[in-house]
């Protein structure tokens, strides 16, 4: 994904308003994503919606990134060959897909430094479900069947997103994670159907990461402040109050097959709806995950943290080495 | 802060007989590193079976105001396709 | 003269070993690309040492299949040499480990790919390929972190240095790995000089993982590796 102006100095500074923009360039510029044409790097955009895209696709590698923590946290204590083969090529394609994010978002004129930068500062938000620890071996279970099915349908949609790059990334990203969510339900059956022990490590995962993963589809459509343009945009293309339905029609009955229960007392199917009736979520604690109090946050960024300051010199070191060589090699 | 490692693009050839085709970009300190990163980050799900990576500074890409003046022209040289010209029922092989 | 069951446990444990602690780095490398690399190193050695350990289980006969034989043995039964138990420590002490193993064990996997017993050779068939990359990724880092900066060069040293006392235990010739000897030592050679850094001196080895006898450092990567089997015996997971 391919970039050449990396500095960019509009970034520095808050989004030029639509209201001051070309206003024949905007509505090409609309009347093309309405269309649903894609736009790519070079083309002509308002300076909202490319810090808006910068924003999205940044918090979306940041998550990827983190996302890496909890999982990697039970790497080395996956309970057989097959298992731990399977959590560490999960937890490698997170990495890959930040690195897909990072280089569509680079796409835009911001560096990966300069974002992971944002990221440690606090400046950049990632998803909230990281900053939740995984107590038991049931948490890498219901990760993959809770957490990556939502992922899968908040992303889903956007491979049709109007930004060519975070589209395409997208694409390879949806393709990937298909066995992600698959394994996770599998380790999940495998413990519901095991003894009184691990069903009651499943259960409580399931009590733990419930409401948590329903708030990965964010605030409610009514409260929900950058919805409305970036739905105009095709930068987001269904209502965070729609995935959500569409997340517990399809894990209430997955729950059932396996003996879980959910733990809502609200939880009911409403005929008329067609869909399931479930009870509030409660966004306070929301709003405190995303002011960074969520019970593991800290520890998070630690983690990000140190691994880029520790790896300084590995980094440092290897550009060295190359300009060494390249000087040799101009002088032979 | 310090510098950050180079960006470069990265390249895929399905299997032979098809071209290399952009699969998306990794940074590296070299082009050895370069294509090890490519490797490693574009091929896990066996992808490919050769690679390409470019240094993206040193592609040059036409700029999207010149698109009309560029592709525009090529528009109505329907000539150039096949289908623009009649052979009579029944001839084969052409 | 070792059995077949000895051989497939020593090269499943080597890999075993090795493939745990290179997970280890997942989510904390210097760079994403490097995290992406550690995790293919790790996850072909997991793969190995899979297949290595059906393979001892098998010819054991006593029905252990490749996880019991990884999660259930403890320390005095594990055969892995000590080079691969030692801590990642610093990125360079992690790429010291595994360019002086990676380099061993291609050459050893190139030999057990040519060798009469069926079993082993096909998948030393297929691991020395994946070796083959493993060692140079470890050869090229240790060019740049050893041609790097000075700090890069001081790690390099001493991650080397760490090291080496572990290295003559890849070629007792008990286990029939000594005449691998001079290729490694021309290899290693090679690549130091590119890096522009020393052969480290000789000194006296450390050795007894081929017996059992272990550094301290296997008790806790096995008492981490092992929990929930030993807290939850006999379930499938």
């Amino acid at each position: 994904m391919y970039t050449t102006e990396l500095k960019d100095k509009s970034q520095k500074q808050a989004a030029t308003p639509l209201s001051a923009e070309d206003p024949e360039r905007l509505a090409a510029f609309e009347a093309r994503v309405a269309a649903d044409d894609f736009i790519e790097p070079k083309d002509w955009m308002p300076d909202a919606y490319r810090k808006t895209l910068v924003r999205q696709i940044s918090q979306h590698a940041h998550s990827e990134i983190v996302g890496m923590l909890p999982e990697g946290n039970w790497i080395t204590r996956a309970p057989s060959l097959r298992r731990k083969a399977v959590l560490l090529a999960k937890v490698q394609d997170e990495g890959g897909h930040g690195l897909y994010l990072y280089a569509a978002a680079e796409t835009l004129g911001t560096s990966r430094d300069e974002m992971v930068e944002a990221l440690h500062s606090g400046r950049a938000k990632y998803s909230t479900i990281f900053n939740y620890p995984t107590l038991t071996w049931a948490d890498i279970g219901a990760i993959g069947w809770l957490v990556d099915g939502a992922a899968i349908m908040n992303q889903v949609p956007l491979q049709r997103t109007s930004y060519g790059p975070y589209a395409r990334a997208m694409v390879r990203i949806c393709k990937e994670e298909s066995f992600h969510q698959r394994q996770g339900y599998e380790i999940m059956t495998t413990l519901a159907k095991g003894s009184a022990e691990q069903k009651r490590m499943a259960q409580d995962a399931l009590d733990r990461w419930w409401w948590p993963s329903l708030m990965m589809f964010g605030p409610p459509d009514d409260n929900s402040p950058n919805s409305a343009q970036s739905m105009r945009w095709r930068i987001k293309r269904e209502s965070n109050d729609e995935i959500r339905q569409r997340f517990v029609d399809a894990t209430v009955p997955q729950a059932e097959a396996i003996g879980l229960s959910i733990p809502d007392a609200d939880l009911k199917w409403n005929e008329a709806r067609d869909a399931y009736d479930f009870g509030a979520i409660d966004w306070e604690e929301f709003y405190a995950v995303v002011r960074g109090e969520g019970p593991v946050a800290k520890e998070r960024m630690a983690a990000r943290v140190s691994a880029r300051e520790d790896g300084r010199w590995v980094r440092e070191a290897a550009l060295a080495h190359a300009e060494k060589r390249a000087v040799r090699l101009a002088a032979e | 802060m310090s510098k950050e490692w180079p960006l470069w693009e990265v390249f895929i050839r399905a299997k032979n007989g098809l071209a290399h085709k952009h699969a998306g970009s990794v940074h590296a300190a070299d082009a050895r590193m370069a294509l090890e990163a490519a490797r490693d980050t574009y091929t896990r799900r066996m992808e490919g079976v050769s690679l390409w990576v470019v240094p993206s500074v040193s592609i040059t890409a036409s700029d999207p105001g010149e698109a009309e003046a560029l592709f525009a022209p090529a528009q109505d040289k329907v000539y150039r396709h096949p289908t623009f010209y009649t052979v009579p029922d029944g001839v084969k092989n052409i | 003269m070792a059995s077949l069951f000895d051989h497939a446990i020593r090269l499943g444990d080597d890999a075993l070993i090795l493939g745990q602690r290179l997970s280890e780095w997942a989510g904390h490398a210097p760079m994403l690309e490097i995290d992406l690399a550690l995790s293919n190193i790790g996850l072909d050695l997991i793969g190995q040492a899979t297949h290595f350990l059906k393979l001892a289980g098998e010819e054991e006969g006593k029905g252990r299949d490749a996880d019991a034989l990884a999660f259930r043995r403890d320390v005095l039964d594990f055969r892995n040499c000590l080079l691969v138990e030692q801590p990642n420590g610093d990125f360079a002490q992690t790429i010291a480990r595994q360019f002086l193993f990676s380099n061993w064990q291609e050459l050893l996997m190139t030999e057990i790919a040519a060798a009469p017993a069926p079993a082993l050779s096909a998948i030393g068939a297929k691991a020395v390929k994946e070796v083959a990359y493993h060692a140079r990724y470890a050869s090229e880092w240790v060019v740049r972190l050893g041609d790097g900066t000075e700090e890069s060069r001081a790690r390099m040293v001493a991650g080397l240095d760490s090291m080496w006392r572990f290295v003559d235990e890849l070629f007792d010739p008990a286990d029939g790995a000594a005449s691998l000897r001079p290729a490694w030592d021309a290899r290693i050679a090679d690549t130091l000089h590119a890096a522009s850094l020393d052969v480290p001196k000789p000194r006296r080895a450390v050795t007894g993982g081929r017996r059992g006898h272990h550094s301290e450092h296997l008790g806790h990567l096995l008492t981490e590796m092992q929990f929930l089997q030993r807290a939850y015996p006999g379930v499938t997971w």
